[in-house]
């Protein structure tokens, strides 16, 4: 299916979604929304880098508390549209992104991924200590009663937030179809054979820091008028980094389908935890969840269907199949 | 085209205090046929990771098509001509068999200056590329159900879907029968009939010797022989340090 | 000149401390080549362990932890377990394996919140509080303490491996599998009893922190990075480099926090490791 008409399909499902949540009219259901669809663009966000290329990232809070500190500063010094804040959030954090590459690109996974946690701490202290945006002990944003047409200002960040995953799955989906997308899966497979066969794998790797950066700047732009007070502590927590991990991991790292399936059912899950009993559990059924699906199952979800699927198939094939030769 | 395609002068390599390359000076001209031989360990690949850019050099300077490459990273060399396949195979194991042979043609062919191939006609130059090698029955199949044989066919193809100018082949038969490397042999010449240099790393001294129009020998990370093959095998130096063995 | 000068060995102390906090990561990472990132969150489990034993029952923390040694030795070995058999034995460690030790890291911490609560939590013992003052210079007990016992354990660890066939064969697996094998040892068992020795020093390492300072669960991610960035430094797998990166660290943070404030002390540990990971790549990508 060519990409446009997946974005139009997108867009057409986008807006039966918000107008089901309108009738509905349980103010809840758009708040709790608007928390699953801010995880999609995440595990998203997340999964071009991590997925697609393979290198992890740790410190995917950063990029996210970057684009809602761009919005405090520009509340404090002259309030903006939302979506202009995030277009700034969003540059921001690409910015934020292809820098962090350029530190860390040449690592080794391993190195890689102790880097980007290592940048999130050295940004997360930055913002601790500059009291223009409140430093440590946070800063208020009120959020405006109502916006133009649509109302209800919740509604209107709930919009906004499915207009950007609707964007963010789309995206992915292109990438992955894309000359790029084959690109990013020779360096997830073997870097070396992959700049063996003429892929600039430095530059493709900025790439995806730099797109899996702004899409994280870009979901946190709305953050802090989505929830009033900002604290980096909280801003900078470690349950978003876990959760931008886990989501696409559970739900399966190779496809976009995967982050989608799997912000979906883990922020459902995490929202079921934190009403019914306390968000600390939600938060350690999905580090076990994590752990579980990293050791049992780790194609995810997607990995786990698509065997299911296969299994028919592959027995036929098996037939096929040449056997190892002279295996030296 | 003057002069020589390849000239690698007075390369160095040393792995801490491990002289791995000392000194090479290797020179080839367009259209050779060269088989490289020599001991494990002698620095065979570490000389093909240092013309390729996969390792630095520490000294000397590797020069192509006149120009010299030393600063240019791997994918950048691979875009100028210079092809290898690894001693090991290193597919690419979540895309299938033709997928692998549509990343070179993608980024190396494609990204030459001039060159703007349709998806199509890069599709058929992969299935030619397939069929060439005899992998076009498992052009949808993964890597992992290749047997050792068609994967280092595939190693092979991928390496020349770049269509480079000068192809280094490191090891590509070990563990065939001797009609599986007699086809390689005779898949190699007629590639380099089309106008494809290339250097043969090889043990199977039957094939080195069938192919070769120059021989040299690597030991210790000194080159002790670059010559004619049959002058080269009879060269004491060479049987006391590798064909004695 | 006071102040930089007691600064300064405010830093050594903390330095000796890092080292003890840092070598179990020396041996996890530098030696078995095994990211353990979820290290910090067994030191923090410590801390708590010698808290509960400290206050339920009056043990001195340093002591507990002591006690505790062969649980959080099986712990390790445990954990290893686990990690061998999902993710060593396919050779995918990378990405499923930092997965894995994350998934951890968070769990812990999750376990412990839900546990013990936020707010900090401290030990008694004689030796917090008072000072020796040697001249300007003061020197907290609470400080030189954990420092002495942390170079006590280095020592132990050093002798341990260079002098006991188990501890050179630890430091060989490293090096050759293969050689390892054809001795007659199996390479796992000596990365289980490795690994195990690595969480069990967090057990020390956890009650040495916890007389320096109150803890909570969170703590244990300031010391992710300054873990790592003093391996790192001090070249892994060595332990005398190890020490030598931990006093390097203790004391730049040390200088920070006393001319710049507290508050800039985590991104000293984090810069470093930045810098060193950019300016050193050549000498740790090979590995």
């Amino acid at each position: 299916m060519r990409s446009w008409v997946f974005f139009l399909i997108c867009v057409a499902l986008a807006a039966g979604v918000f107008g089901c949540a309108r009738l509905i009219g349980n103010d809840y259901a758009f708040f709790a929304g608007y928390v699953v669809l801010q995880f999609i663009v995440l595990a998203q966000a997340w999964n071009i880098l991590g997925g697609y290329t393979g290198y992890v990232n740790f410190g995917s809070a950063a990029f996210f508390a970057l684009g809602a500190y761009t919005s405090v500063f520009f509340h404090k010094f002259h309030p903006l549209p939302i979506p202009l804040l995030m277009l700034l959030g969003g540059t921001v954090s690409g910015l934020a992104g292809l820098g962090m590459g350029y530190l860390a690109l040449r690592l080794r996974g391993a190195f890689f991924a102790i880097a980007t946690l290592a940048l999130a701490v050295v940004l997360q202290t930055l913002m601790v200590n500059w009291s223009y945006v409140g430093g440590a002990r946070g800063a208020y944003v009120i959020r405006p009663e109502s916006v133009w047409l649509i109302g209800n200002y919740v509604h209107y960040l709930f919009l906004l937030m499915l207009a950007l995953a609707v964007l963010a799955i789309t995206t992915a989906r292109t990438i992955e179809r894309s000359r790029l997308g084959y690109g990013f899966a020779t360096i997830r497979d073997d870097e070396l054979a992959a700049e063996a066969c003429g892929v600039p794998t430095l530059r493709l790797k900025l790439i995806a820091t730099t797109l899996s950066g702004a899409f994280m700047g870009m979901a946190g732009a709305p953050f802090p008028y989505y929830i009033g007070y900002v604290q980096p502590a909280a801003a900078f927590g470690l349950d978003y980094a876990v959760n931008a991990i886990a989501m696409p991991m559970i739900g399966g790292t190779t496809t976009w389908i995967g982050p989608l399936v799997g912000a979906i059912l883990v922020a459902s899950l995490q929202q079921w935890a934190t009403v019914t009993i306390s968000s600390e559990l939600g938060l350690l059924v999905v580090g076990l969840l994590l752990v579980g699906f990293v050791i049992v199952a780790p194609s995810g979800i997607v990995g786990l269907v698509q065997k299911h699927f296969s299994a028919g198939a592959s027995a036929a094939s098996l037939g096929r199949k040449a056997k190892p030769a002279d295996t030296p | 085209m003057t002069g020589p395609l390849l000239q690698v002068a007075g390369l160095g390599k040393r792995f801490g205090g491990f002289v791995a390359l000392d000194g090479i000076d290797l020179t080839v001209a367009s259209g050779e046929r060269i088989g490289l031989i020599g001991p494990n360990g002698s620095g065979k690949s570490t000389l093909v990771n240092c013309i390729c850019g996969t390792l630095a050099n520490d000294s000397g300077t590797v020069s192509f098509d006149g120009k010299v490459i030393d600063r240019l990273k791997t994918h950048e060399r691979t875009r100028r001509g210079i092809a290898r396949s690894f001693q090991l195979p290193r597919p690419f194991a979540t895309l299938t068999v033709a997928e692998n042979l549509l990343v070179p043609l993608l980024y190396t062919v494609n990204a030459r200056p001039g060159n703007n191939l349709s998806a199509a006609a890069i599709e058929a130059r992969g299935a030619d590329l397939l069929q060439l090698v005899g992998l076009a029955d498992k052009a949808a199949q993964r890597p992992r159900d290749l047997t050792q044989v068609e994967m280092r066919k595939l190693e092979l193809a991928r390496a020349m879907a770049a269509e480079p100018q000068l192809l280094i082949a490191d090891e590509s038969m070990a563990g065939l029968s001797q009609v599986e490397v007699a086809d390689i042999v005779t898949l190699l010449i007629k590639l380099n009939e089309r106008g494809v240099t290339i250097i043969l790393i090889e043990h199977i001294m039957r094939a080195v010797m069938r192919f070769s129009q120059r021989l040299v020998v690597l030991v210790s990370g000194t080159k002790i022989a670059d010559g004619a093959p049959a002058d080269v095998i009879r060269d004491p130096d060479v049987e006391r340090a590798y064909l004695g063995q | 000149m006071d102040l930089l000068l007691n600064a300064l060995v405010a830093g050594v102390l903390l330095g000796g401390f890092y080292a003890a906090v840092t070598i179990g990561v020396s041996i996890s990472f530098g030696i078995l080549d095994i990211v353990n990132i979820a290290h910090p969150a067994f030191i923090i489990l410590g801390s708590y362990i010698a808290y509960i034993l400290n206050t339920r029952l009056g043990i001195d923390p340093i002591v507990a932890s002591v006690i505790m040694l062969p649980a959080f030795y099986a712990l390790g070995g445990l954990v290893y377990q686990i990690y061998h058999a999902a993710f060593e034995r396919y050779g995918q460690e990378s990405l499923r394996g930092l997965a894995f030790f994350f998934g951890l890291l968070f769990i812990t911490e999750v376990v412990l919140i839900l546990a013990f609560g936020v707010d900090y939590r401290y030990v008694e013992a004689p030796y917090i509080g008072p000072s020796l003052h040697l001249g300007v210079v003061d020197l907290p007990l609470r400080m030189l303490v954990p420092c002495l016992v942390s170079l006590a354990v280095f020592i132990a660890l050093q002798i341990f491996l260079s002098g006991t066939f188990i501890g050179r064969a630890i430091m060989a697996v490293a090096q050759d599998q293969l050689a390892l094998q054809l001795m007659a040892c199996s390479p796992t068992r000596i990365k289980r009893i490795a690994f195990g020795i690595s969480i069990a020093t967090a057990s020390i390492a956890g009650a040495l922190l916890v007389v320096i300072q109150p803890v909570e669960p969170s703590i244990g991610r300031e010391y992710i990075g300054r873990v790592f960035a003093i391996c790192v430094l001090g070249g892994l797998g060595s332990l005398p480099g190890t020490l030598i990166g931990a006093m390097l660290v203790g004391i730049v943070e040390s200088l920070t926090s006393t001319f710049y404030g507290p508050s800039w002390a985590p991104a000293v540990a984090f810069g470093f490791l930045l810098m060193t990971l950019a300016l050193r790549p050549a000498g740790l990508l090979g590995r």
